[in-house]
């Protein structure tokens, strides 16, 4: 029987995928709260992530070999400068791609295309720039056996993606929940006009979401490179997939993102020891089209604008 | 002092001052994407040599000039307006006579069939491979985004199923085949199978949010492609199947099969030509039907149209399969005119390229995705072949993204608008309508 050989291992690299695709996911679910929109570039807020890591790690780590608590430091620099570059991005274009439609009041086709230039004008201008070719990105600490599961080994980069992930869920959630930004974010999500009416400036609340969710995008760019390494072309498959995990947690839901990912990752991940490894988008490209077929809300319902 | 810099400052921000910050970022942009390419290993190479030499202030000479004009246009827009419009009506005054009409349709056609005889080798297959089939290709989309106001991104999906049908009804495809059947036979089978593909695909989505669809089809078009590629006892593989037998006629005593290689060229130029006008026709056709007047219903107002009796699910899937059986049809000719086939020739690029082609002309516009995918695909071919020192092949999605973002802001309509898309799109801006058929059903647009 296939499916049980190397379930382990499977079921821990779906784990750490998951945990990369619902941190995207959230950029996608707190964009389409706001703006009720695919933001489709957001998949090269993601790109531009890792590349911020790469390069600040290029000049920081050089030839050497940290090790210890330099590790750590290198981990969290490159996740911040990841999360800035994501959050810059991210920032310049809802200015140039989004704003000057919405001043427009722009049909909603308008900005989905908008998007679709933004995404491929992106992604090759990082190609024409930084080179064509994947660049692995210097190694900021040892990957090693950290303990074992069912007989199969967690790594180190496992244990981080997984640490990461949990505080900066944690820690969005309760942004949402709790602060002014998070209540300016739901009350646009629930309904724009009343909310500018309350004193609510929408264009501020939908610039800090793109931000937010370029934060997360990019932090989880350079996290996804850390393996694969960093290539301009790097963000489709994630894009789409993490989309995926937003429509399947409720599309809206923030704690529905962070569990479709979860569950998309693992399920796309499990069947890879029956089949090719190159079915596994068609799994997940799959898992989209059953979701909208059967429960199209996702698996936590809707959530647009209502409290987290 | 201190009063001035306020000046200079709310000047900044009023309306002129922004044209100024978007001119200059424009022309920055620019210098930028021609550009050297950046160096492996050095990522602000590119940057530097873009921004910090002589040649930079050039761009912003001219981003500043620009800027000067459009400051003329804009303070003497109503002015100047009425007297333009007057000379356009003027100029196209002679054509709502229908004989004008006819004579200059007929015109086109003759220089269309003319122009072979006048161009080169290399223009010839350019003008059927990249023009003609492009000009096909957008002519179905068209029908998906302009007519229906939906946003397909996998539209070459189809393109790829109808290439493969005639790769299998010819019998060179690792599976056989009942009968092997001549290229023009296989039309009709793979538009019946690129149609069954948009329907099973459009159903489920459909239903749903407009939007839905576009990230469903991206997804599409990314996945059937990996199926290509990976179900090599069916498909060939990675390294594609050859010999896609070419069309012949075998009626009425005549027998003409058509060419290989570079002869090829002007045979299916023509074959082109024809289902290019067939298109055209049915789809002008279709356009000011009972189905064409239902799009535009649902694109304007989905709620009303529904509550006249219109389902917009039937209409909307019906647009798709259209636009999925064009593009299945194209891929037959496609096909069998190249010989060969591999699946990295359907990337999702090019159905982004089919959708830039469809929104500059403009969407809904018959004439606008005709000369709009003739124009974009005659200039991309022009600047490949002339080799500019400051064009590379492999930017050119950097200039169509740019060109993309450009046209949603200032011309969503597109260079050759449809008169009632334009009207639609300004009624929607101004809170009236939709103008697409995006939103979920039955909510408020």
């Amino acid at each position: 029987m296939c499916f049980t050989t190397n379930f382990w291992n499977l079921f821990i690299g779906g784990l750490a995928n998951g945990f990369i695709y619902a941190l995207i996911a959230l950029g996608y679910t707190l964009v389409y709260g706001v703006l009720r929109l695919i933001n489709f570039a957001h998949s090269e807020v993601f790109m531009s992530g890792a590349f911020g890591g790469l390069f600040v790690l290029q000049n920081v780590i050089g030839s050497k070999q940290p090790s210890g608590l330099a590790s750590v430091g290198l981990v969290v620099l490159g996740l911040a400068a990841g999360a800035v570059s994501g959050a810059a991005v991210a920032f310049l274009l809802e200015r140039v791609a989004y704003r000057p439609l919405r001043r427009r009041n722009a049909p909603r086709l308008a900005f989905l295309i908008s998007a679709i230039g933004a995404s491929y004008f992106l992604y090759n201008l990082a190609g024409k720039e930084f080179g064509r070719q994947p660049i692995s990105i210097p190694n900021a600490f040892t990957n090693g056996t950290v303990f074992t599961v069912f007989g199969a080994p967690v790594q180190t980069y496992y244990v981080i993606v997984a640490v990461v992930t949990l505080v900066l869920l944690v820690l969005i959630d309760r942004v949402v929940a709790l602060t002014r930004l998070g209540r300016g974010i739901r009350a646009v999500a629930q309904d724009a006009d009343t909310a500018s009416l309350m004193g609510v400036n929408i264009d501020r609340v939908i610039s800090q979401t793109f931000v937010i969710g370029g934060l997360l995008g990019g932090a989880a760019g350079f996290l996804y490179a850390i393996p694969t390494g960093v290539a301009y072309t790097m963000g489709f498959t994630p894009g789409i997939k993490a989309f995926t995990a937003a429509v399947l947690g409720g599309i809206g839901n923030i704690r529905g993102a962070m569990i479709g990912g979860l569950v998309l990752g693992v399920a796309e991940n499990l069947p890879v020891s029956c089949i090719q490894t190159s079915w596994r988008d068609v799994v997940a490209f799959g898992i989209l089209v059953l979701v909208l077929m059967f429960r199209p809300t996702g698996i936590l319902g809707e959530k647009l604008g209502r409290a987290a | 002092m201190k009063a001035r810099s306020d000046r200079l400052l709310v000047w900044s921000r009023g309306p002129d001052g922004r044209r100024l910050a978007g001119f200059t970022f424009g022309a920055l942009i620019l210098a930028l994407i021609t550009g050297p390419e950046g160096l492996e290993g050095n990522p602000t190479y590119g940057v530097i040599h873009s921004w910090l030499r002589p040649r930079v202030i050039a761009f912003i000479a001219a981003g500043v000039i620009a800027w000067f004009l459009s400051t003329f246009w804009v303070r003497n827009r109503d002015r100047w307006r009425p007297a333009v419009r007057e000379t356009w009506q003027g100029a196209i005054e002679p054509f709502s006579d229908r004989r004008v009409r006819w004579g200059s349709y007929v015109g086109l056609i003759a220089a269309a069939a003319l122009l072979p005889q006048v161009i080169s080798g290399t223009w010839q297959e350019i003008t059927v491979d990249q023009i003609g089939t492009y000009v096909l290709l957008a002519l179905g989309l068209n029908v998906v985004v302009g007519f229906a106001g939906l946003l397909d991104l996998g539209y070459i999906a189809f393109y790829l199923i109808g290439a493969y049908s005639a790769a299998y009804w010819t019998g060179v495809l690792p599976v056989h085949p009942p009968i092997v059947l001549n290229p023009f036979w296989v039309l009709p089978l793979a538009v019946l199978a690129a149609m069954a593909a948009g329907v099973i695909l459009g159903t489920p989505t459909l239903r749903l949010r407009g939007d839905y669809l576009a990230i469903v089809t991206l997804g599409f078009g990314e996945i059937i492609q990996i199926v290509a590629n990976t179900l090599g006892s069916v498909t060939g593989g990675a390294q594609g199947v050859i010999g896609i037998k070419r069309f012949s006629i075998n009626v009425f005593g005549i027998h003409y099969k058509f060419p290989v290689g570079a002869q090829a060229n002007v045979p299916y130029y023509y074959l082109l030509l024809v289902f290019v006008i067939v298109a055209l026709v049915v789809f002008h056709l279709l356009e000011n039907s009972r189905v064409g007047r239902a799009w535009t219903a649902i694109r304007e107002d989905e709620v009303a149209a529904e509550a006249c009796g219109i389902n917009p699910l039937k209409y909307k899937i019906m647009a798709f399969a259209i636009g999925a059986s064009t593009s299945g049809f194209a891929g037959v000719l496609f096909a069998s005119k190249i010989g060969f086939i591999d699946p990295t020739e359907f990337s999702v690029q090019m159905s982004i390229l089919v959708l830039i082609l469809v929104v500059f002309g403009g969407m809904g516009s018959l004439p606008g995705a005709l000369i709009g995918a003739a124009f974009l695909q005659w200039g991309q071919n022009f600047l490949r072949t002339s080799n500019y020192s400051w064009y590379n092949e492999q930017d050119l999605y950097v200039y169509f993204g740019a060109l993309v973002i450009v046209m949603m802001i200032f011309r969503p309509q597109g260079i050759i608008p449809s008169r009632r898309r334009s009207r639609e799109i300004g009624l929607a801006e101004q809170g009236i309508g939709t103008a697409d058929a995006l939103a979920p059903p039955g909510s408020p647009p």
